[in-house]
């Protein structure tokens, strides 16, 4: 009890400070600009035929995604190793290993599947 | 009882006070931040689920139109700008909460609700579109697995700008409390994350499924 009442009283006083978040205007801006960057080249890569090869446009399109999501987790979400005690990351690197595991897992696996199966599913290969 | 209090000085000069909890732990002071973290984190494994889906069978016309032939790309391109602005004139919003300048706030959280509502809307107009010339969710998987993933993350963006409105009412009526410093702090997060989710949208879904 006493315990929480101290809890309390700490977020009466510090009612401005508990939210442990301190935006910036540079840092807005900064993750903004990057951001526009980051969607403009993918765009113009699909939209302008840039790239000829499609594998190789996915790659770069894939990569430049995480990076755009990387400064969004920097810059709007202010993530970092400190905040919250390092709960937040902690939480976020379990989220990202179960979200690897489901996206590759799933992608790895069905892809295998097809690929077993189509013979069979083709009428042309039926004898 | 007066034996006990005459007695216990004694012992109590060497032994520790009794303690049922950790004293020496950090531990975080405002739960809530952290615990709406793990909500999205948990929403996260949602559209995970949704863009495996996709990654599975978005290839799979089934003899209907393809996502080249469907997707248009500049309406998509709008799209992005409008929630991409919509995160950085929520940034504004979150700064001015920070100096306790109410009313700009204000103008900034209307403007982020305008640019939702307007992704919201362009969203409906595509899906609109692509329904009446017969690429409804029922025509393939492609389409399936394309209204599954589009349609929850516009209906996240929906949820979001219901939560902008009551969040405004709140603030109008009591001002900026503690208490709606924090909810504007979490719709804060869950807005920048659903702008999260978008890159992965246009990127995997838009980019890459019109590629040759």
């Amino acid at each position: 009890m006493s315990s929480h009442d101290t809890q309390h009283a700490h977020h009466d006083h510090h009612g401005h400070d508990d939210l442990g978040i301190h935006a910036t205007f540079g840092g807005y801006m900064t993750g903004f600009v990057a951001s526009v960057i980051l969607t403009v080249i993918p765009f113009w890569l699909v939209m302008g035929h840039v790239i000829a090869k499609s594998s190789t446009a996915a790659v770069v399109i894939l990569a430049l995604a995480a990076v755009q999501i990387v400064v969004h987790m920097i810059y709007f979400l202010h993530m970092n190793a400190k905040s919250e005690g390092g709960w937040n990351m902690l939480a976020l690197v379990f989220t990202i290993v179960l979200v690897v595991i489901t996206l590759s897992g799933s992608i790895w696996i069905m892809y295998h599947l097809n690929n077993n199966m189509m013979p069979l599913m083709n009428p042309a290969n039926l004898p | 009882m007066s034996e006990l209090s005459t007695s216990y000085p004694a012992s109590g000069a060497t032994a520790p006070p009794l303690a049922f909890y950790e004293t020496t732990e950090s531990h975080v002071p405002n739960g809530t931040l952290l615990g709406f973290w793990v909500y999205l984190m948990s929403d996260c494994l949602i559209f995970a689920c949704l863009f495996a889906t996709y990654g599975v069978l978005g290839r799979e016309y089934a003899g209907g139109p393809s996502a080249a032939e469907v997707l248009e790309l500049p309406a998509v391109a709008v799209n992005t700008s409008l929630l991409l602005l919509s995160s950085i004139t929520y940034g504004f919003a979150v700064l001015e909460m920070q100096r306790d300048r109410q009313r700009s706030m204000m103008i900034w959280l209307a403007i982020t609700g305008l640019l939702g509502a307007g992704f919201i809307t362009l969203e409906l107009r595509e899906f609109a579109h692509l329904i009446s010339i017969g690429a409804g969710p029922q025509r393939s998987a492609f389409l399936s697995s394309f209204f599954t993933l589009v349609g929850t993350h516009g209906l996240h963006v929906t949820c979001g700008i219901l939560w902008l409105i009551v969040l405004m009412t709140q603030v109008a009526k009591k001002g900026l409390i503690p208490a709606n410093k924090r909810r504007l702090m979490c719709l804060s997060m869950f807005w920048h994350f659903l702008d999260v989710v978008w890159v992965g949208v246009f990127s995997f879904v838009y980019l890459m499924g019109v590629l040759p």
